[in-house]
């Protein structure tokens, strides 16, 4: 049986990288677009400072000046946080994405400011100004997180899930059309084993070549990672499985390589727009967020942003981990399950 | 599992062929009423027949008789309305797919593989694989071995499929219009290697719709139409039976002018040459003698598979 599975995967490896143009191409995009992106955002892209607020009263309850005369200040944009965000509230003023936080609670009556942030830096000149009631100040450290810090996992997340979904799903529906899976059903080899080496084939080249990738836009901008390499590895690797297996269940049956498209098309394009790939799902509807933890996608930006951008470990990111397992087994299944060489 | 019981099987069909009691040994294949219904169409519509171990069987048809559909029932390609499918007395199962060696009409490999990568491949496919230089000697595939699959000839490329057909030494192997497209040098080619096949008592299951091929390669045939065998036996036997004539041939134009008053039956054939079947050569000769035909363009030849064919199913067949 490993005989069988290593000679299709050996073959299907050549395959892949004697095809040049892909081969290029599978290479050449994730860094025109991360680089592309670092260029069109590397200037501060927000004209506004922007300041997280804590108070007493309803959600939607209006911020004004009777809490505290600072929120009169033109051009700043000030926001509610509710009580329950103060920690991840905190932590975003350490990595510049919000310029101050005030909690105006009676009682708390302080505000977090990052001295290292010229942003933060001038509000706080600003609330110093007229400071009444005093507010207490905080400081917070942390290194500023750019846009491409947070949207390289995005785009090598994106790049992941287009080359497993077609990668796996259209070779396949492609193998079945030519004829080629009706030539190796005339060999002893069991649909199974004829997978597994799809499936560990796409795992290794998708997994390589995320790595060079990954270490070459590394190189080049920096970008943050706070936690394990190792940890990132893992998920990178679970979060392949589960896209590929993804891609099986899309080409179990399909015949014509047009539905093919379509159909991968149809997963790919939602999931594009609702993993969180180029903004963050923070903020939209509740049905969205939800819709969008059904995306295998979500889940590994989660694990790999908390990982590269929080430093979280494994124990942090275990939810997202065990989805993406489920997912896998699912998928893997339901695939297995559903295929078939030819029309019979 | 099955290894061990392979041997023993082909001791004793050889041990038959030996000992003259050809009919004592079991086919390896066996056909009882086999039918494959489309919605639209039966493709094959109850056929029954048996293939001897070490023959070689053809099944012959126009397009569209029902040929590939049988074949691929029979390679466990396709699955069968009803009717059954034996192998060496059981049903197809593993053992069958590892002592099988199939060609499909138009067999698809993967890409950007050379010739051996491509042997090598379905050679590890198999639990018992021939050695590669075995292949290449017997299908003649050196020269190009090492050029990418999908750049060869049809020629070559036939070649090379019939290598991955032979590559886990089969029992029984299948061609399915295994010459269609091939320039005539390519196919006299081929009908060498598939002789060469036959010299090692491999069986062979070929389908063609070169009643030529069929003739010379073929110990039985059965002729298919419309999804039911028309015809069946050994092709002398056959014509044989079905034919105590012979042809005279004139060029058309000699023939025009007394077409109507020839009393002998005409073939139905396309210009320029006339045909006309008798059982009395001397008799149909005066008949156009007196008729005043020249016949400096004369030949009379025998009966063949291909006047069969047309007598059986009245298509012409390569249309």
């Amino acid at each position: 049986m490993m005989k069988r599975i290593w000679a299709l995967f050996q073959a299907r490896n050549l395959e892949f990288l004697r095809d040049r143009s892909t081969l290029a191409w599978n290479l050449l995009l994730p860094f025109l677009l991360v680089f592309g992106l670092a260029v069109l955002f590397s200037g501060d892209g927000r004209p506004l400072f922007k300041a997280g607020v804590i108070a007493a009263g309803a959600v939607d309850a209006p911020l004004d000046q009777q809490l505290h005369p600072f929120l009169a200040t033109r051009h700043v944009e000030f926001y509610r946080v509710p009580d329950s965000a103060l920690g991840s509230a905190i932590q975003k003023v350490g990595r510049h994405q919000v310029d101050m936080l005030l909690d105006l609670r009676p009682g708390q009556m302080q505000y977090w400011v990052n001295e290292a942030s010229t942003n933060g830096y001038f509000l706080q000149q600003l609330l110093q100004a007229d400071n009444n009631p005093p507010l207490q100040a905080s400081s917070v450290e942390g290194e500023q997180i750019r846009y491409v810090d947070w949207v390289v996992p995005g785009i090598l997340g994106m790049n992941i899930m287009f080359s497993c979904l077609f990668g796996v799903g259209y070779v396949i529906v492609r193998y079945r059309k030519s004829g080629y899976l009706k030539r190796l059903n005339a060999t002893p080899i069991s649909a199974t084993e004829f997978l597994l080496a799809q499936m560990l084939s796409r795992l290794v080249l998708v997994v390589f070549f995320t790595v060079i990738v990954f270490a070459g836009c590394h190189l080049l901008l920096h970008f943050v990672v706070e936690g394990s390499y190792l940890n990132l590895l893992i998920v990178l690797v679970l979060g392949t499985f589960a896209l590929i297996a993804l891609g099986l269940v899309v080409a179990a049956r399909v015949k014509s390589e047009e539905l093919a498209g379509g159909l991968l098309n149809l997963l790919t394009w939602p999931m594009l727009l609702l993993s969180g790939v180029w903004f963050s799902m923070e903020g939209s509807p509740a049905w969205l967020q939800w819709v969008s933890q059904l995306s295998p996608l979500t889940h590994l930006l989660e694990a790999m942003r908390a990982i590269m951008l929080d430093g979280a470990g494994l124990a942090d990111i275990w939810a997202n981990l065990a989805v993406l397992g489920g997912m896998s087994v699912l998928f893997l299944l339901l695939g297995a399950w559903l295929f078939q060489w030819t029309e019979r | 599992m099955d290894a061990a019981m392979v041997p023993a099987l082909k001791t004793v069909a050889q041990a038959g062929v030996v000992g003259g009691r050809l009919d004592a040994v079991p086919p390896i294949l066996e056909v009882r009423d086999l039918k494959k219904h489309y919605p639209s169409v039966k493709a094959v519509d109850g056929v029954s027949f048996s293939v001897r171990t070490g023959s070689c069987f053809g099944l012959l048809g126009p397009n569209g008789a029902g040929k590939t559909t049988t074949i691929e029932m029979m390679e466990g390609i396709l699955a069968p309305s009803a009717g059954a499918i034996l192998y060496k007395g059981e049903p197809q199962g593993l053992r069958f797919r590892a002592e099988a060696g199939i060609q499909f009409q138009s067999t698809a490999l993967q890409d950007f593989l050379t010739v051996r990568e491509q042997l090598r491949l379905f050679q590890h496919l198999y639990p018992h694989g021939l050695p590669l230089a075995e292949i290449v000697e017997t299908c003649r595939l050196e020269s190009y071995l090492d050029r990418d699959a999908s750049k060869l000839s049809g020629g070559q490329r036939q070649r090379m499929l019939l290598g991955i057909a032979l590559i886990n030494d089969p029992d029984v192997v299948f061609l399915d219009e295994p010459t269609t497209g091939l320039d005539p040098q390519a196919r006299l080619n081929f009908w060498e290697l598939v002789n060469r096949i036959k010299a090692r008592n491999k069986t062979i299951l070929l389908t063609t719709h070169y009643m030529e091929e069929a003739y010379n390669l073929c110990d039985e045939i059965a002729i298919m139409d419309h999804g039911r065998i028309i015809a069946h036996g050994a092709p002398a036997a056959l014509l044989a039976h079905h034919f105590q004539d012979v042809v005279i041939e004139l060029p058309w134009a000699d023939f025009a002018p007394v077409a109507a008053q020839v009393a002998h039956r005409k073939l139905d054939k396309v210009q320029p040459v006339a045909e006309i079947v008798t059982r009395d050569v001397n008799a149909a000769l005066d008949e156009l003698l007196q008729l005043g035909v020249s016949l400096r363009g004369l030949q009379v030849r025998s009966r063949t598979l291909e006047d069969l064919f047309l007598e059986l199913t009245g298509k012409a067949l390569r249309a």
